[in-house]
Protein backbone atom coordinates (compact mmCIF):
# COMPACT_ATOMS: atom_id res chain seq x y z
CA UNK A 1 0.00 0.00 0.00
CA UNK A 2 3.15 2.40 1.47
CA UNK A 3 4.69 1.39 -2.05
CA UNK A 4 1.71 2.34 -4.13
CA UNK A 5 1.06 5.59 -2.17
CA UNK A 6 4.75 6.26 -3.14
CA UNK A 7 4.44 5.92 -6.66
CA UNK A 8 1.87 8.36 -7.16
CA UNK A 9 2.72 11.72 -7.98
CA UNK A 10 3.07 14.48 -5.84
CA UNK A 11 0.78 17.36 -5.31
CA UNK A 12 2.86 20.11 -6.93
CA UNK A 13 3.22 17.77 -10.12
CA UNK A 14 -0.44 17.91 -10.79
CA UNK A 15 -0.39 21.89 -10.12
CA UNK A 16 2.74 21.87 -12.49
CA UNK A 17 1.82 20.02 -15.16
CA UNK A 18 -1.60 21.48 -15.33
CA UNK A 19 -0.26 24.96 -15.36
CA UNK A 20 3.01 24.44 -17.84
CA UNK A 21 0.05 22.46 -20.30
CA UNK A 22 -1.85 26.47 -20.26
CA UNK A 23 1.41 27.76 -20.61
CA UNK A 24 2.50 25.99 -23.47
CA UNK A 25 -1.13 26.71 -24.93
CA UNK A 26 -0.87 30.54 -24.52
CA UNK A 27 2.54 30.40 -25.74
CA UNK A 28 0.86 28.44 -28.96
CA UNK A 29 -1.88 30.81 -29.40
CA UNK A 30 -0.24 34.36 -28.51
CA UNK A 31 -3.72 36.30 -29.35
CA UNK A 32 -5.09 35.33 -26.60
CA UNK A 33 -2.40 36.70 -24.53
CA UNK A 34 -2.30 40.07 -26.71
CA UNK A 35 -5.46 40.70 -27.17
CA UNK A 36 -6.62 41.63 -23.36
CA UNK A 37 -3.37 43.69 -23.38
CA UNK A 38 -4.22 45.42 -26.41
CA UNK A 39 -8.05 45.64 -24.68
CA UNK A 40 -6.44 47.23 -21.74
CA UNK A 41 -4.18 49.94 -23.26
CA UNK A 42 -7.24 50.95 -25.47
CA UNK A 43 -9.26 51.43 -22.17
CA UNK A 44 -6.83 53.20 -21.07
CA UNK A 45 -6.61 55.55 -24.37
CA UNK A 46 -10.55 56.43 -24.35
CA UNK A 47 -10.49 58.28 -21.67
CA UNK A 48 -8.40 61.03 -22.63
CA UNK A 49 -10.18 61.08 -25.58
CA UNK A 50 -13.35 61.45 -23.77
CA UNK A 51 -12.53 63.92 -21.08
CA UNK A 52 -10.11 65.96 -22.46
CA UNK A 53 -6.03 66.00 -22.25
CA UNK A 54 -5.71 68.81 -19.57
CA UNK A 55 -2.97 67.01 -17.26
CA UNK A 56 -4.37 68.20 -13.98
CA UNK A 57 -7.56 65.79 -15.11
CA UNK A 58 -5.26 63.19 -16.10
CA UNK A 59 -3.32 62.93 -13.40
CA UNK A 60 -5.79 62.99 -11.20
CA UNK A 61 -8.26 60.43 -13.02
CA UNK A 62 -4.86 58.21 -14.22
CA UNK A 63 -4.88 55.73 -11.08
CA UNK A 64 -9.19 54.96 -11.35
CA UNK A 65 -8.31 54.57 -14.99
CA UNK A 66 -5.70 52.07 -14.86
CA UNK A 67 -7.30 49.93 -12.57
CA UNK A 68 -11.00 49.99 -14.20
CA UNK A 69 -9.36 49.35 -16.99
CA UNK A 70 -7.23 46.10 -15.95
CA UNK A 71 -10.29 45.21 -14.22
CA UNK A 72 -11.97 44.86 -17.51
CA UNK A 73 -9.25 42.95 -19.06
CA UNK A 74 -9.14 40.65 -16.60
CA UNK A 75 -12.50 39.61 -16.94
CA UNK A 76 -12.21 39.47 -20.77
CA UNK A 77 -9.24 36.93 -20.54
CA UNK A 78 -11.55 34.82 -17.96
CA UNK A 79 -13.91 33.68 -20.04
CA UNK A 80 -12.11 31.09 -22.35
CA UNK A 81 -10.34 29.97 -18.43
CA UNK A 82 -11.82 26.64 -18.83
CA UNK A 83 -14.22 26.78 -21.83
CA UNK A 84 -11.57 25.21 -24.37
CA UNK A 85 -10.75 22.41 -21.70
CA UNK A 86 -15.07 22.29 -21.54
CA UNK A 87 -15.35 21.79 -25.25
CA UNK A 88 -12.35 19.52 -26.00
CA UNK A 89 -13.68 16.80 -23.11
CA UNK A 90 -9.71 17.64 -21.30
CA UNK A 91 -11.90 19.37 -18.07
CA UNK A 92 -13.37 15.47 -17.59
CA UNK A 93 -10.00 14.34 -17.51
CA UNK A 94 -9.03 17.01 -14.86
CA UNK A 95 -12.17 16.14 -12.94
CA UNK A 96 -11.68 12.23 -12.56
CA UNK A 97 -7.79 12.44 -11.69
CA UNK A 98 -6.58 11.19 -8.85
CA UNK A 99 -5.23 14.28 -7.82
CA UNK A 100 -7.02 16.96 -5.98
CA UNK A 101 -9.39 19.28 -7.75
CA UNK A 102 -8.67 22.49 -5.99
CA UNK A 103 -4.89 21.99 -7.06
CA UNK A 104 -5.40 21.37 -10.46
CA UNK A 105 -7.45 24.43 -10.53
CA UNK A 106 -5.26 26.79 -8.76
CA UNK A 107 -2.89 25.45 -11.33
CA UNK A 108 -5.21 26.57 -14.32
CA UNK A 109 -5.71 30.00 -12.17
CA UNK A 110 -2.06 30.28 -11.90
CA UNK A 111 -1.24 29.78 -15.67
CA UNK A 112 -3.94 32.24 -16.24
CA UNK A 113 -2.30 34.97 -13.92
CA UNK A 114 0.89 34.24 -15.69
CA UNK A 115 -0.67 34.99 -19.64
CA UNK A 116 -3.30 37.69 -18.10
CA UNK A 117 -2.63 39.54 -14.47
CA UNK A 118 1.53 39.56 -15.03
CA UNK A 119 1.59 41.40 -18.50
CA UNK A 120 -0.96 43.90 -17.23
CA UNK A 121 1.51 44.63 -14.53
CA UNK A 122 4.31 44.73 -16.98
CA UNK A 123 2.76 47.09 -19.39
CA UNK A 124 0.97 49.74 -17.15
CA UNK A 125 4.51 51.59 -16.59
CA UNK A 126 4.19 52.74 -19.67
CA UNK A 127 0.54 53.74 -19.43
CA UNK A 128 1.11 55.48 -16.17
CA UNK A 129 3.90 57.56 -18.02
CA UNK A 130 1.12 59.47 -20.20
CA UNK A 131 -1.11 60.02 -17.59
CA UNK A 132 1.59 61.70 -16.12
CA UNK A 133 2.14 59.52 -13.16
CA UNK A 134 5.09 60.47 -11.05
CA UNK A 135 7.78 57.64 -11.08
CA UNK A 136 8.09 57.41 -7.41
CA UNK A 137 4.20 56.57 -7.43
CA UNK A 138 4.70 53.61 -10.58
CA UNK A 139 6.39 50.63 -8.05
CA UNK A 140 3.23 51.19 -5.63
CA UNK A 141 1.36 50.82 -8.73
CA UNK A 142 2.62 47.72 -9.42
CA UNK A 143 2.87 46.54 -6.56
CA UNK A 144 -1.23 47.11 -6.38
CA UNK A 145 -1.64 45.67 -9.66
CA UNK A 146 0.35 42.43 -8.73
CA UNK A 147 -2.11 41.74 -5.64
CA UNK A 148 -5.09 42.65 -7.36
CA UNK A 149 -4.71 40.63 -10.41
CA UNK A 150 -3.96 37.58 -8.25
CA UNK A 151 -7.18 38.05 -6.26
CA UNK A 152 -9.12 38.81 -9.48
CA UNK A 153 -7.87 35.71 -11.53
CA UNK A 154 -8.81 33.04 -8.16
CA UNK A 155 -12.24 34.86 -7.93
CA UNK A 156 -12.43 35.28 -11.85
CA UNK A 157 -11.88 31.43 -11.47
CA UNK A 158 -15.09 31.07 -9.60
CA UNK A 159 -17.17 32.89 -11.90
CA UNK A 160 -15.80 31.14 -14.64
CA UNK A 161 -16.12 27.63 -13.08
CA UNK A 162 -19.61 28.44 -12.19
CA UNK A 163 -20.40 29.84 -15.86
CA UNK A 164 -18.27 27.15 -17.79
CA UNK A 165 -20.55 25.45 -20.43
CA UNK A 166 -23.66 28.27 -20.21
CA UNK A 167 -24.72 30.33 -23.52
CA UNK A 168 -23.99 33.72 -22.96
CA UNK A 169 -21.64 33.15 -20.41
CA UNK A 170 -19.61 36.13 -20.94
CA UNK A 171 -22.04 38.77 -19.88
CA UNK A 172 -23.19 36.62 -17.34
CA UNK A 173 -19.74 36.44 -15.78
CA UNK A 174 -19.28 39.93 -15.61
CA UNK A 175 -22.65 40.29 -13.76
CA UNK A 176 -20.98 37.44 -11.18
CA UNK A 177 -17.66 38.78 -10.90
CA UNK A 178 -17.84 42.54 -10.88
CA UNK A 179 -19.74 43.27 -7.44
CA UNK A 180 -17.16 40.70 -5.93
CA UNK A 181 -14.38 42.43 -7.81
CA UNK A 182 -16.05 45.95 -6.25
CA UNK A 183 -13.00 45.90 -3.36
CA UNK A 184 -10.38 45.14 -5.00
CA UNK A 185 -10.86 47.89 -7.31
CA UNK A 186 -11.51 49.86 -4.29
CA UNK A 187 -8.31 49.47 -2.45
CA UNK A 188 -6.11 49.08 -5.29
CA UNK A 189 -7.23 52.72 -7.42
CA UNK A 190 -7.15 54.46 -4.27
CA UNK A 191 -4.04 53.30 -3.03
CA UNK A 192 -2.37 54.81 -5.83
CA UNK A 193 -4.72 57.51 -5.29
CA UNK A 194 -3.16 58.41 -1.84
CA UNK A 195 0.37 57.23 -3.18
CA UNK A 196 0.09 60.17 -5.69
CA UNK A 197 -1.13 62.24 -3.14
CA UNK A 198 2.06 61.65 -0.87
CA UNK A 199 -0.27 60.03 1.60
CA UNK A 200 0.19 57.35 3.94
CA UNK A 201 -0.74 54.06 1.79
CA UNK A 202 0.65 51.17 3.42
CA UNK A 203 -3.59 50.37 4.99
CA UNK A 204 -4.24 49.55 1.05
CA UNK A 205 -1.48 47.51 0.38
CA UNK A 206 -1.81 45.26 3.57
CA UNK A 207 -5.77 45.03 2.88
CA UNK A 208 -4.79 43.78 -0.70
CA UNK A 209 -2.22 41.58 0.14
CA UNK A 210 -4.75 40.17 2.68
CA UNK A 211 -7.45 39.70 0.10
CA UNK A 212 -4.83 38.02 -2.23
CA UNK A 213 -3.83 35.39 0.56
CA UNK A 214 -7.27 34.82 1.52
CA UNK A 215 -8.60 34.34 -2.03
CA UNK A 216 -5.85 31.88 -2.43
CA UNK A 217 -6.52 29.46 0.36
CA UNK A 218 -10.00 29.21 -0.43
CA UNK A 219 -11.21 30.51 -3.98
CA UNK A 220 -9.34 27.26 -5.36
CA UNK A 221 -11.87 25.48 -3.20
CA UNK A 222 -14.88 27.22 -4.44
CA UNK A 223 -13.57 26.97 -8.07
CA UNK A 224 -13.52 23.06 -7.88
CA UNK A 225 -17.07 22.77 -5.74
CA UNK A 226 -18.39 24.91 -9.15
CA UNK A 227 -16.21 22.81 -11.87
CA UNK A 228 -17.89 19.95 -10.44
CA UNK A 229 -21.46 21.32 -10.04
CA UNK A 230 -21.19 22.39 -13.84
CA UNK A 231 -20.21 19.15 -15.01
CA UNK A 232 -22.74 16.89 -13.47
CA UNK B 1 -38.05 16.99 18.52
CA UNK B 2 -35.70 15.31 15.38
CA UNK B 3 -38.27 13.93 13.95
CA UNK B 4 -40.06 18.05 13.83
CA UNK B 5 -37.36 18.25 11.36
CA UNK B 6 -37.09 15.14 9.29
CA UNK B 7 -40.50 16.46 8.63
CA UNK B 8 -40.30 19.98 7.95
CA UNK B 9 -37.60 18.77 4.87
CA UNK B 10 -40.53 16.91 2.97
CA UNK B 11 -41.96 18.72 0.26
CA UNK B 12 -45.87 18.05 0.89
CA UNK B 13 -45.13 18.21 4.36
CA UNK B 14 -43.57 21.50 4.44
CA UNK B 15 -46.30 22.91 1.69
CA UNK B 16 -49.11 22.10 4.40
CA UNK B 17 -47.51 23.52 7.22
CA UNK B 18 -46.55 26.83 5.36
CA UNK B 19 -50.41 27.06 4.47
CA UNK B 20 -50.81 27.44 8.37
CA UNK B 21 -47.96 29.47 9.38
CA UNK B 22 -48.32 32.16 6.49
CA UNK B 23 -51.39 34.10 8.40
CA UNK B 24 -49.43 33.79 11.52
CA UNK B 25 -46.73 35.75 10.29
CA UNK B 26 -48.96 38.04 8.30
CA UNK B 27 -51.28 39.27 10.92
CA UNK B 28 -48.86 40.41 13.47
CA UNK B 29 -46.58 41.74 10.76
CA UNK B 30 -49.82 44.11 9.49
CA UNK B 31 -50.77 44.96 12.95
CA UNK B 32 -47.79 45.96 13.62
CA UNK B 33 -46.73 47.60 10.76
CA UNK B 34 -50.07 49.78 10.97
CA UNK B 35 -49.44 50.64 14.66
CA UNK B 36 -45.78 51.77 13.13
CA UNK B 37 -47.06 53.60 10.21
CA UNK B 38 -49.35 55.83 12.36
CA UNK B 39 -46.89 56.05 15.82
CA UNK B 40 -44.30 56.90 13.17
CA UNK B 41 -45.97 59.31 11.05
CA UNK B 42 -47.94 61.40 13.79
CA UNK B 43 -47.06 60.33 16.80
CA UNK B 44 -43.83 60.48 16.78
CA UNK B 45 -41.87 63.75 17.92
CA UNK B 46 -40.07 65.69 14.78
CA UNK B 47 -36.05 65.82 14.91
CA UNK B 48 -34.72 68.96 16.40
CA UNK B 49 -32.27 68.98 13.35
CA UNK B 50 -33.34 67.10 10.54
CA UNK B 51 -37.76 67.96 10.98
CA UNK B 52 -40.20 65.56 9.32
CA UNK B 53 -37.59 63.79 6.96
CA UNK B 54 -36.50 61.52 9.41
CA UNK B 55 -39.93 59.82 9.38
CA UNK B 56 -38.22 58.12 6.35
CA UNK B 57 -36.13 55.74 8.29
CA UNK B 58 -39.59 53.66 9.29
CA UNK B 59 -39.32 52.32 6.02
CA UNK B 60 -35.92 53.23 5.54
CA UNK B 61 -34.39 51.13 8.47
CA UNK B 62 -36.49 47.64 8.31
CA UNK B 63 -35.11 47.21 4.39
CA UNK B 64 -31.80 47.89 4.91
CA UNK B 65 -31.88 45.21 8.07
CA UNK B 66 -33.78 42.79 5.71
CA UNK B 67 -31.84 42.82 3.20
CA UNK B 68 -28.82 41.99 4.83
CA UNK B 69 -31.17 39.27 6.33
CA UNK B 70 -32.32 37.75 3.14
CA UNK B 71 -28.82 37.30 1.72
CA UNK B 72 -27.99 35.31 5.36
CA UNK B 73 -30.83 33.69 4.79
CA UNK B 74 -30.20 32.48 1.04
CA UNK B 75 -26.74 31.80 1.89
CA UNK B 76 -27.35 29.23 4.84
CA UNK B 77 -30.45 27.58 3.17
CA UNK B 78 -27.97 27.40 0.07
CA UNK B 79 -25.16 25.88 2.26
CA UNK B 80 -27.51 23.54 4.00
CA UNK B 81 -28.99 22.30 0.59
CA UNK B 82 -25.08 22.05 -0.90
CA UNK B 83 -24.08 19.70 2.07
CA UNK B 84 -27.27 18.05 3.46
CA UNK B 85 -28.46 17.50 -0.28
CA UNK B 86 -32.19 19.34 1.36
CA UNK B 87 -33.93 20.15 -1.77
CA UNK B 88 -36.28 22.41 0.29
CA UNK B 89 -33.76 24.54 1.75
CA UNK B 90 -32.25 24.93 -2.19
CA UNK B 91 -36.52 26.24 -2.92
CA UNK B 92 -36.08 28.68 0.70
CA UNK B 93 -33.09 30.43 -1.34
CA UNK B 94 -34.45 30.75 -4.92
CA UNK B 95 -37.48 32.19 -2.78
CA UNK B 96 -35.50 34.46 -1.13
CA UNK B 97 -33.51 36.03 -3.43
CA UNK B 98 -35.99 38.20 -5.19
CA UNK B 99 -37.79 39.46 -1.77
CA UNK B 100 -34.15 40.52 -0.74
CA UNK B 101 -33.32 42.45 -3.79
CA UNK B 102 -36.86 43.92 -3.49
CA UNK B 103 -36.00 45.03 0.15
CA UNK B 104 -32.39 46.46 -1.22
CA UNK B 105 -34.50 48.77 -3.51
CA UNK B 106 -36.03 49.85 -1.62
CA UNK B 107 -33.28 50.49 0.73
CA UNK B 108 -31.88 52.08 -1.77
CA UNK B 109 -34.42 54.55 -3.28
CA UNK B 110 -35.60 55.47 0.62
CA UNK B 111 -32.27 56.11 1.16
CA UNK B 112 -31.89 58.66 -1.87
CA UNK B 113 -35.07 60.25 -0.99
CA UNK B 114 -33.99 61.10 2.55
CA UNK B 115 -30.50 62.57 1.27
CA UNK B 116 -32.30 64.47 -1.08
CA UNK B 117 -33.03 67.34 1.46
CA UNK B 118 -29.88 66.03 3.95
CA UNK B 119 -27.17 65.88 1.66
CA UNK B 120 -28.45 68.47 -0.72
CA UNK B 121 -28.00 65.47 -3.55
CA UNK B 122 -30.21 62.07 -4.62
CA UNK B 123 -26.80 59.65 -4.75
CA UNK B 124 -23.86 60.53 -2.24
CA UNK B 125 -20.79 58.27 -3.31
CA UNK B 126 -19.11 59.27 0.00
CA UNK B 127 -21.91 57.29 1.95
CA UNK B 128 -20.52 54.05 2.71
CA UNK B 129 -23.97 52.85 3.45
CA UNK B 130 -25.37 53.52 0.33
CA UNK B 131 -22.56 52.60 -1.82
CA UNK B 132 -22.14 49.16 -0.31
CA UNK B 133 -25.96 48.37 -0.25
CA UNK B 134 -25.94 49.09 -4.22
CA UNK B 135 -23.05 46.54 -4.54
CA UNK B 136 -25.60 44.21 -2.32
CA UNK B 137 -28.41 44.64 -5.25
CA UNK B 138 -25.48 43.66 -7.26
CA UNK B 139 -24.76 40.32 -5.72
CA UNK B 140 -28.63 39.78 -5.67
CA UNK B 141 -29.04 40.49 -9.57
CA UNK B 142 -25.63 38.15 -10.48
CA UNK B 143 -27.07 35.36 -8.10
CA UNK B 144 -30.92 35.70 -9.61
CA UNK B 145 -28.87 36.14 -13.31
CA UNK B 146 -27.17 33.07 -12.88
CA UNK B 147 -30.01 30.76 -11.54
CA UNK B 148 -31.61 31.96 -14.66
CA UNK B 149 -28.97 31.11 -17.13
CA UNK B 150 -28.96 27.18 -15.96
CA UNK B 151 -31.76 25.09 -17.37
CA UNK B 152 -31.58 22.18 -14.59
CA UNK B 153 -33.18 23.31 -11.25
CA UNK B 154 -30.61 21.03 -9.51
CA UNK B 155 -27.57 22.28 -11.10
CA UNK B 156 -29.03 25.74 -10.48
CA UNK B 157 -29.43 25.37 -7.16
CA UNK B 158 -25.97 23.85 -6.40
CA UNK B 159 -24.37 26.77 -8.80
CA UNK B 160 -26.38 29.48 -7.18
CA UNK B 161 -25.16 28.00 -3.49
CA UNK B 162 -21.53 28.33 -4.42
CA UNK B 163 -22.28 31.39 -5.45
CA UNK B 164 -24.13 32.75 -2.72
CA UNK B 165 -21.75 31.56 0.01
CA UNK B 166 -18.49 33.38 -2.09
CA UNK B 167 -21.03 36.39 -1.55
CA UNK B 168 -21.40 36.48 1.92
CA UNK B 169 -17.91 36.16 2.62
CA UNK B 170 -17.77 39.47 0.14
CA UNK B 171 -20.30 41.04 1.96
CA UNK B 172 -18.47 41.91 5.19
CA UNK B 173 -15.28 43.10 2.92
CA UNK B 174 -17.05 45.19 0.69
CA UNK B 175 -18.63 46.74 4.27
CA UNK B 176 -14.95 47.57 5.46
CA UNK B 177 -13.74 48.68 2.13
CA UNK B 178 -16.18 50.94 1.54
CA UNK B 179 -16.09 52.11 4.92
CA UNK B 180 -12.45 52.49 4.17
CA UNK B 181 -12.91 54.30 0.89
CA UNK B 182 -15.68 56.92 2.07
CA UNK B 183 -13.48 57.71 5.46
CA UNK B 184 -10.71 59.10 3.15
CA UNK B 185 -13.49 61.30 1.12
CA UNK B 186 -15.43 63.08 3.87
CA UNK B 187 -14.54 63.53 7.47
CA UNK B 188 -18.08 62.56 9.09
CA UNK B 189 -21.58 60.91 8.01
CA UNK B 190 -24.68 62.49 9.44
CA UNK B 191 -25.47 58.87 10.31
CA UNK B 192 -22.62 58.58 13.25
CA UNK B 193 -22.03 55.30 14.54
CA UNK B 194 -24.21 54.72 17.55
CA UNK B 195 -25.95 57.84 16.95
CA UNK B 196 -27.49 60.47 19.43
CA UNK B 197 -29.66 58.19 21.87
CA UNK B 198 -32.98 58.12 20.64
CA UNK B 199 -36.31 59.71 21.80
CA UNK B 200 -38.80 56.67 23.51
CA UNK B 201 -41.56 58.26 20.95
CA UNK B 202 -39.35 57.63 17.68
CA UNK B 203 -37.81 54.63 18.89
CA UNK B 204 -40.24 51.95 20.04
CA UNK B 205 -42.41 52.93 16.04
CA UNK B 206 -38.98 51.74 14.71
CA UNK B 207 -38.74 48.49 16.68
CA UNK B 208 -42.54 47.51 15.78
CA UNK B 209 -41.66 48.53 11.66
CA UNK B 210 -38.63 46.54 12.22
CA UNK B 211 -40.44 43.33 13.49
CA UNK B 212 -43.32 44.10 11.70
CA UNK B 213 -41.22 43.80 8.50
CA UNK B 214 -39.45 40.77 9.71
CA UNK B 215 -42.91 39.13 9.97
CA UNK B 216 -44.31 40.42 6.69
CA UNK B 217 -40.86 38.86 5.17
CA UNK B 218 -41.87 35.87 6.70
CA UNK B 219 -44.94 35.35 5.50
CA UNK B 220 -43.55 36.57 1.99
CA UNK B 221 -41.28 34.14 2.09
CA UNK B 222 -43.39 31.22 3.15
CA UNK B 223 -45.42 32.28 0.24
CA UNK B 224 -42.91 32.56 -2.19
CA UNK B 225 -41.62 29.18 -0.95
CA UNK B 226 -44.90 26.94 -1.26
CA UNK B 227 -45.25 28.38 -4.72
CA UNK B 228 -41.42 27.22 -5.55
CA UNK B 229 -42.51 23.93 -4.05
CA UNK B 230 -46.04 23.53 -5.99
CA UNK B 231 -43.71 24.72 -9.00
CA UNK B 232 -41.02 21.76 -9.06
CA UNK B 233 -42.52 18.97 -7.36
CA UNK B 234 -45.02 19.93 -10.30
CA UNK B 235 -44.28 16.03 -11.63
CA UNK B 236 -44.52 14.39 -8.60
CA UNK B 237 -47.80 12.22 -7.26
CA UNK B 238 -48.62 14.26 -4.15
CA UNK B 239 -49.04 17.41 -6.23
CA UNK B 240 -51.24 15.83 -8.94
CA UNK B 241 -53.45 14.07 -6.28
CA UNK B 242 -54.01 17.35 -4.69
CA UNK B 243 -54.56 18.74 -7.56
CA UNK B 244 -57.22 16.31 -8.82
CA UNK B 245 -58.95 16.23 -4.98
CA UNK B 246 -61.98 17.79 -4.67
CA UNK B 247 -60.79 20.20 -1.89
CA UNK B 248 -58.20 21.86 -4.63
CA UNK B 249 -55.74 23.18 -2.36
Amino acid sequence: MNEYIAQQPGIFSGLWATARRDLLLAWKRPGDVLNPLFFFAMVCTLFPLAVGPSAAQLEFSGPGVLWVAALLATLLSLNSLFLGDFEDGSLDQLLVSPQPLPVLALGKTLAHWLTSGLPLVLVSPILAMTYRMPWSVVPVMMLTLVLGTISLSLLGSIGAALTVGLHRGTALLSLLILPLAMPVLLLGANTVSLAAGNDIYSTGIWALGAYAIASLSLAPYATAAALRISNE
Amino acid sequence: MWKFFHQLASPPHFYRLAAVFSPWFALPGIALIAYGVYAGLFLAPMDYQQGDAFRIIYVHVPSAYLSLMAYMIMAISGGIGLIWRIKLSHAVAAAAAPLGAAFTFVALVTGSIWGRPMWGTWWEWGDPRLTSELILLFLYFGYMALRGAIDDTAKADKASAVLALVGVVNVVIVHFSVEWWSSLHQGQTLLKKGGPAMDPGMLYPLLAMILGFTFLFGSLLLRRVRTEVLFRERRTRWVREMVLSPEGS
